[in-house]
């Protein structure tokens, strides 16, 4: 208790602020109204017409939450106007740059750990991919899978989302691999260990709590990915696709909405994560 | 065909230099240790032009390194006009206001441990949602020039910020701490002399994530509507018109950009933190 009740006051604090906000952005139109109908408003009559307009600037908590509703729970879920459809659609694609990402990630640091050449000749240019902004290339990499005759937008955004994913996975894996310090490789090197039994028995094991703090930031950065990916495509399914058509249609309600469903998608994938991480580690004897 | 097989022998006899190289005594030295990377990219560039020659792939797939060099030095004054819309007036001061804004909030918080305990976890769960889905929202806001894409940085880059500050004003020793109190100094003092330079190394950290962020931010706001410049729009509109080499000179533009402000960053860390245990080799 003493832990949720600093938390809860920020957060109700932040719903203050909010509702605060949505009066002041949103009272400009009130007054403008009242102003085109030659009448005016006072502050009491003003405050109540900011909280129920259709294409309010800022809506306020409770619109937002009655949209967020209306979408997850109001039809069903195969419906194209269902959060939860869109959301899967954006949830398929995370899991699968996520998982591209932790092979990709998992295998070059392998190979940096065990080969000198390619930790010197690699690893900065894996640094310097992260300096570029991939997602300046995702509207040419689904041009180009197109062109190469891959429909459906499932490929690209994958990539996406793994270039964004690998990396966070190969810094910590290339760091994990070498944690086992030199007197437990001497060790197993007295027993006459191969390399690959030195690789499964002590660096592997030794690399876990690297290789699983680094999944929390992997899956949040893959799912910004699958989200960017769907931005400038014309893509007609997952939530970064309902954000385009929200802005375009001048919809913010449909913005907000699909903004809250992503994330609540990402609370609930670094949840789920960190419950993996704790069995894991249990399974591993670590105590908690 | 040819171009192919001579792009994969000088492939194969680069990496077998760089084999020979990483196993010498001049790979110890700073001169090799820039060699060995700078090779492998230079070949990564001939396999490309010589994958896309030999096999004759399409431009509108992926057009050869030589033909973007070329497209970069005629589009020069395009590219920089897009490059100061984005970056010099969107991503930049975004990633100053953001910055200085997380520096005070870091400074407010640390003073009441109980904000603290309530605006950390807050702040890391926010710090890992997709904020970039905001860029609609502030693009609407903001209208369509860089106002709205400063605005999106600002928002990407905070709390990556705030959360490293705020671990980083934590990192002083109790005993460290306690001296300066014993000395009688007073909070900001103690802040100052003692606690800020203590944090500079996880600040330094939240400043390089931010750094990759705000370019994101900055082009990924341009794709919800731009002025007729801007990097965001080029590539929107190129790839509409299959313009590809277009696309990759402002990729390789922003490429460039994002690693300078990347190693500028990197630079000023080893200038302020050269005291700390990972700036010593």
């Amino acid at each position: 208790m003493s832990r949720a009740l600093p938390i809860l006051t920020v957060l109700a604090g932040i719903v203050v602020i909010w509702y605060a906000a949505a009066v002041w952005m949103n009272s400009t139109w009130v007054y403008d109204q009242a102003e085109r109908a030659g009448t005016t408003v006072s502050f009491a009559e003003m405050v109540p017409q900011t909280m129920t307009q259709d294409r309010p600037l800022l809506p306020p908590p409770h619109q937002v939450g009655a949209e967020l509703w209306k979408g997850l729970f109001g039809q069903a879920v195969t419906s194209k106007r269902s959060l939860v459809y869109h959301g899967y659609v954006t949830f398929k694609g995370t899991m699968m740059g996520f998982a591209l990402g932790i092979i990709v990630g998992v295998a070059l640091a392998m190979s940096i750990v065990r080969f000198r050449v390619m930790d010197m000749s690699v690893m900065p240019w894996a640094i310097i991919s992260q300096t570029i902004p991939i997602v300046a290339l995702a509207p040419m990499i689904i041009v180009v899978s197109s062109q190469l005759g891959l429909t459906g937008r499932d490929v690209p955004k994958a990539i996406i989302a793994a270039y964004l994913s690998f990396f966070p996975v190969l810094v910590s894996m290339v760091k994990g691999l070498r944690s086992p310090d030199q007197m437990q490789l001497d060790l197993l090197r007295t027993y006459g260990a191969s390399e690959a039994a030195t690789f499964l028995k002590l660096r592997l094991p030794a690399s876990m709590p690297y290789f699983f703090a680094s999944l929390k930031v992997a899956i949040a950065a893959s799912l910004v990915g699958t989200i960017v990916g769907e931005l400038p495509t014309g893509a007609i399914e997952g939530l970064g696709a309902r954000m385009l058509i929200g802005s375009q249609f001048g919809e913010p309600l449909i913005m907000w909405a699909a903004l809250f469903a992503a994330a609540i998608l990402a609370g609930l994938l670094i949840v789920t994560v960190g419950l993996l991480e704790g069995m894991a580690r249990r399974r591993m004897g670590v105590p908690a | 065909m040819t171009a192919l097989w001579v792009a994969v022998a000088v492939w194969l006899g680069a990496w077998a230099l760089n084999v020979a190289l990483a196993g010498s005594a001049l790979a110890r030295r700073p001169f090799g240790r820039l060699l060995v990377p700078l090779i492998f990219g230079a070949t990564v560039l001939v396999l490309w032009e010589g994958l896309v020659r030999g096999l004759g792939v399409a431009p509108v797939i992926l057009p050869a390194p030589s033909v973007i060099a070329a497209k970069i030095a005629v589009e020069l004054p395009t590219l920089w006009a897009d490059f100061a819309q984005t970056i010099l007036k969107g991503a930049i001061p975004g990633f100053l206001i953001g910055a200085g804004a997380a520096f005070v909030v870091a400074v407010a918080i640390d003073r009441s441990p109980f904000l603290q305990r309530g605006l950390l976890p807050v702040g890391n769960f926010v710090a890992a949602l997709p904020i970039v889905g905001l860029a609609p929202i502030l693009v609407m806001w903001f209208g369509f020039d860089w106002q709205s894409k400063a605005a999106v940085v600002v928002v990407m880059v905070f709390f990556p910020i705030l959360v490293n500050m705020v671990a980083g004003l934590q990192a002083s020793e109790r005993m460290q701490r306690d001296l300066m109190a014993t000395w009688g100094a007073s909070y900001w003092q103690s802040l100052w002399k003692l606690r800020l330079p203590a944090a500079m190394p996880f600040i330094f950290n939240g400043l390089k994530i931010a750094s990759t962020l705000a370019l994101i931010g900055a082009i990924v706001a341009e794709f919800f509507g731009s002025p007729i410049y801007g990097m965001g729009f080029r590539i929107s509109t190129e790839v509409g018109r299959l313009g590809l080499d277009m696309v990759w000179a402002t990729i390789a533009v922003a490429a460039l950009a994002g690693s300078a402000l990347y190693g500028l960053i990197t630079l000023i860390e080893r200038w302020v933190t050269f005291w700390h245990p990972s700036q010593r080799h």
